[in-house]
């Protein structure tokens, strides 16, 4: 390949890359879900067609499980266009993948591959090899039961086991089972009481079903659920009067975190100002780990303008990442500064207001004299238009031409409309971030993003980090 | 006759989502004692009844003005929406355009009491029985007077840039471009008051121009740009982005809303509020240039507090030119022909064309029509 060649492919698999990080084909603040959708498809058609290699080896990247799911979807759907070779890499990464994803996105993948009619070989040993390592194949059978089912019937594979074939596929006519899971949901189809030992989406029909009131049926599944499901329910069970769906804050992942955090109203935010406080600070130095301490003086700009609001589908996803952000950079500087677009100071009663004046605070930032920059925004400045591009170009052109401070921007909206997250400036790097946990790795991304990497720095990059994720970090 | 008095009122940065730009107008100091807020109904369509005539219109929803006769702050928007809502699918009947709810209360329709003045405009009819009128002319004025406009979410692409518009923390009021032509304004005394009537601006009324315009191409960012060659420091760089925004600012109101601003406006007084006056205005009717109608309120300096604007189509500005240019001479046809200089049988044919061929006399119109057509 040509230099110019070679120059516009790192480009765009860089622009893959934020793409696959941030794009979740849901409705964003400035776009549509079917607009994303499209943009996003697209891209992945254009990048399969062009860099096959580069695009298998994105799955190592830090990209999101939506995208993941398409990845491999794509990969598999064109098996017959890859050499031996990049089969035997494809392969192994699709596995390795298929092990971090949530089980019910693989079931969904397989669902989709079942009526996109992919059943090749490859397929059926991908299919193969991921069940047998679920650790728990009668809870699979009755969580994701109509699941398994069609997985199973696409793929002719045996069951697990004589039982789990029984009961998925047989008729049962109150028929005992020896497994004790799959016997609680015989029984819970009339024993009321048998229900609450069954995962939380299952035994929610058959409240349902039961006619029990849902305040109830919450407090007494508490036991049961999945550490998400119990941040999820929270606002529900307050709200239906189950009194204890006790929550450990302390364990839940940054991100996650600050997303419910700005789900809480101002009053009860302020009441538990101390409780919340603790838990991000908590979940930003875990995420921070060997790293905490070592950037040096930090100053970030955070962008809760309007636009940060996010979707229906997306609620306050911006915001919630910028906070996670404020966080965990106070974890990795020793010294560190938090500019707020609206100009506010106090982080945690933070909610989604006003315009997007990103030109003076970046001003304001490098005033301050930080060793690193780091701007976490949405990239639609308007309060002037265009002012955080040129502020960007003129100090790199001409009031810091060395690079004394690092600047980095961070995007966590894909723009549907230019196939990328949207940059502020060419003189600075931007990349897509999805959880704020990640934002040392992409910080490290970055500096391949300035617009001037070689293709041969890249490839060797994301051969490293293929390496380093398939022998399991 | 003079022009619109937005001191007190900045032109912040614009916000541009496809061919609408909106240009928020910023307060430093709020007006505490009015407010202003919705009242909604549920109807579509309402029915003003005055005297022997009713005036059938869609109406989304009305303004109820709050005033303190003291100047102390007046109590913010949601509390006083008393009035109980009409059943679903039965005719509302709002007594009038304009009327008082309490004593320090006001219930109006937007755009209906600006609308109300122009569909007036010279309804009497000719005012002499010159013989070329038409007995209907004579006897029933321009009545009925009918005109069309396009509810806000029928102009293209103005929803979704109303939905993504970031609000300012201080701003008081908007002006809408579509395809940079000026199709609304619209002002308010407090921050509040805007943030919760923001969402009215697509039941508003627009314009057939504005209709059409919303399908042009979409318009380009006015984007700050920097002379890096000036800035030696970060101070330099901070007196330099104030800069720019001076010079946009001084844009804006020179030349973007220079046809809402230096216009001169023919203003009709309707009702007084303590030291607050509501009115409408008429604009000259100049073709081929902008003209707006609107409705006030103004204070006793005569500062715009409530502003909104309606801006006419070219064939309403067109008969509104027609109809100033009759009355000026008495309904005359030859003297008004002779004053636009052109002949009488153009002046027919014009008017026919403009809409008000019923108002001629068949016959004299037909006269008009065979002349043309033998002296090309």
């Amino acid at each position: 390949m040509s230099v110019r060649g070679d120059r516009l492919a790192a480009e765009d698999v860089l622009l893959f890359a934020n793409a696959s990080i941030t794009a979740t084909g849901q409705r964003e603040f400035h776009s549509g879900e079917a607009h994303q959708r499209l943009s996003l498809g697209f891209l992945h058609d254009y990048v399969l067609g062009n860099y096959r290699d580069l695009y298998t080896a994105t799955l190592a990247l830090d990209i999101n499980d939506h995208n993941a799911g398409l990845i491999i979807r794509r990969l598999l759907e064109s098996a017959g266009e890859a050499s031996d070779a990049q089969r035997r890499t494809e392969g192994r990464l699709i596995a390795r993948r298929l092990e971090s994803l949530p089980p019910q996105r693989v079931y969904r993948l397989f669902r989709e591959l079942r009526t996109a009619g992919v059943n090749n070989r490859r397929t059926r040993a991908i299919i193969r090899d991921w069940l047998t390592t679920r650790p728990d194949p009668a809870l699979d059978a009755v969580k994701y039961r109509n699941a398994l089912k069609l997985a199973l019937r696409h793929t002719h594979l045996a069951p697990p086991s004589e039982e789990v074939g029984a009961f998925l596929f047989a008729s049962h006519r109150g028929k005992r089972f020896t497994t004790p899971l799959l016997d609680t949901w015989r029984e819970a189809h009339y024993a009321k009481n048998r229900l609450y030992d069954l995962p939380f989406t299952v035994a929610e029909g058959f409240a349902a079903r039961h006619g029990i009131d849902r305040g109830e049926f919450l407090e007494r599944i508490a036991p049961r659920l999945t550490r998400l499901e119990r941040l999820r329910l929270q606002n529900s069970a307050r709200r239906h009067g189950a009194g204890s769906v006790p929550m450990d804050l302390e364990r839940m992942p940054l991100t996650r975190l600050a997303s419910y955090v700005l789900s809480l109203p101002l009053d009860d935010r302020a009441r538990r100002r101390t409780e919340l406080e603790e838990a991000l600070t908590a979940a930003a130095r875990r995420a921070a780990g060997t790293e905490s301490g070592r950037w040096g003086r930090v100053t970030a700009v955070l962008d809760d303008s309007f636009s940060s609001s996010g979707s229906t589908a997306k609620r306050r996803r911006p915001l919630a990442v910028a906070l996670a952000s404020h966080y965990l950079l106070r974890a990795l500087a020793t010294e560190y500064i938090p500019l707020w677009t609206s100009g506010r100071a106090d982080a945690l009663l933070n909610y989604p207001y006003g315009v997007t004046p990103l030109g003076h605070r970046i001003i304001d930032a490098l005033d301050t004299g930080p060793d690193r920059l780091v701007l976490v925004s949405d990239g639609w400045d308007n309060a002037p238009p265009g002012l955080a591009a040129e502020v960007l170009r003129v100090w790199r052109s001409h009031l810091d031409p060395d690079g004394r401070v690092d600047i980095v921007h961070l995007n966590p909206v894909y723009d549907a409309g230019d196939f990328e997250v949207r940059r502020l400036s060419a003189a600075v790097p931007t990349v897509g971030v999805r959880d704020a946990e990640d934002l040392p790795a992409l910080v490290e991304l970055a500096h391949f993003a300035t617009g001037h990497t070689e293709l041969s720095e890249l490839t060797s990059y994301l051969a490293a980090r293929t390496r380093g994720f398939l022998e399991g970090r | 006759m003079t022009g619109l008095d937005l001191s007190g009122l900045t032109a912040g940065p614009a916000q541009v989502r496809g061919g609408v730009r909106l240009v928020p107008l910023l307060r430093a100091h709020p007006v505490p004692d009015l407010r202003l807020h919705a009242e909604l109904y549920d109807a579509e369509l309402g029915v003003v009844e005055f005297g022997r005539h009713s005036y059938t219109s869609y109406i989304p929803h009305g303004f109820v003005a709050d005033w303190s006769g003291d100047g102390t702050p007046a109590a913010a928007y949601g509390t006083q929406l008393t009035t109980d809502r009409p059943d679903r699918m039965r005719l509302h009947f709002p007594h009038r355009m304009v009327r008082r709810l309490d004593r320090n209360r006001l219930r109006f329709l937007p755009l209906h009491l600006a609308s109300e003045g122009y569909l007036s405009l010279h309804f009497g009819g000719p005012v002499i029985a010159w013989e070329e009128w038409s007995r209907r002319a004579l006897r029933n004025g321009l009545s009925p007077r009918a005109e069309q406009a396009y509810r806000g979410v029928e102009v293209n692409g103005l929803p979704d840039a109303l939905r993504v518009f970031e609000i300012h923390p201080d701003q008081c009021g908007v002006l809408i471009y579509v395809a940079d032509a000026l199709a609304a304004a619209f002002v308010l005394p407090h921050p509040d008051d805007y943030r919760v009537l923001h969402p009215s601006l697509v039941q508003d009324l627009y314009g057939e121009l504005i209709h059409h315009y919303s399908f042009h191409p979409p318009v380009d960012e006015f984007r700050v740009q920097l002379r890096e060659s000036a800035i030696r420091s970060l101070d330099d760089l901070r007196l330099h982005a104030a800069q720019q925004e001076q010079t946009w600012r001084h844009f804006h109101d020179t030349t973007l809303a220079g046809g809402l601003l230096d216009s001169t406006y023919m203003w009709e007084r309707v009702y007084r509020m303590g030291r607050f006056t509501l009115s409408r205005f008429l604009p000259p009717f100049r073709p081929k240039q902008d003209n707006h109608i609107g409705e006030t309120i103004t204070d006793a300096k005569g500062r715009v507090v409530y502003l909104k604007t309606f801006r006419l189509a070219e064939n309403q500005v067109r008969r509104g030119y027609l109809l100033n240019r009759l009355a000026d001479a008495d309904w005359h046809l030859g003297d008004t022909a002779d004053q636009l200089g052109i002949t009488e049988d153009q002046l027919g044919l014009r008017l026919n064309s403009a809409g008000f061929g019923h108002l001629l006399r068949r016959d004299v119109l037909d006269g008009y029509r065979a002349r043309a057509r033998r002296s090309p």
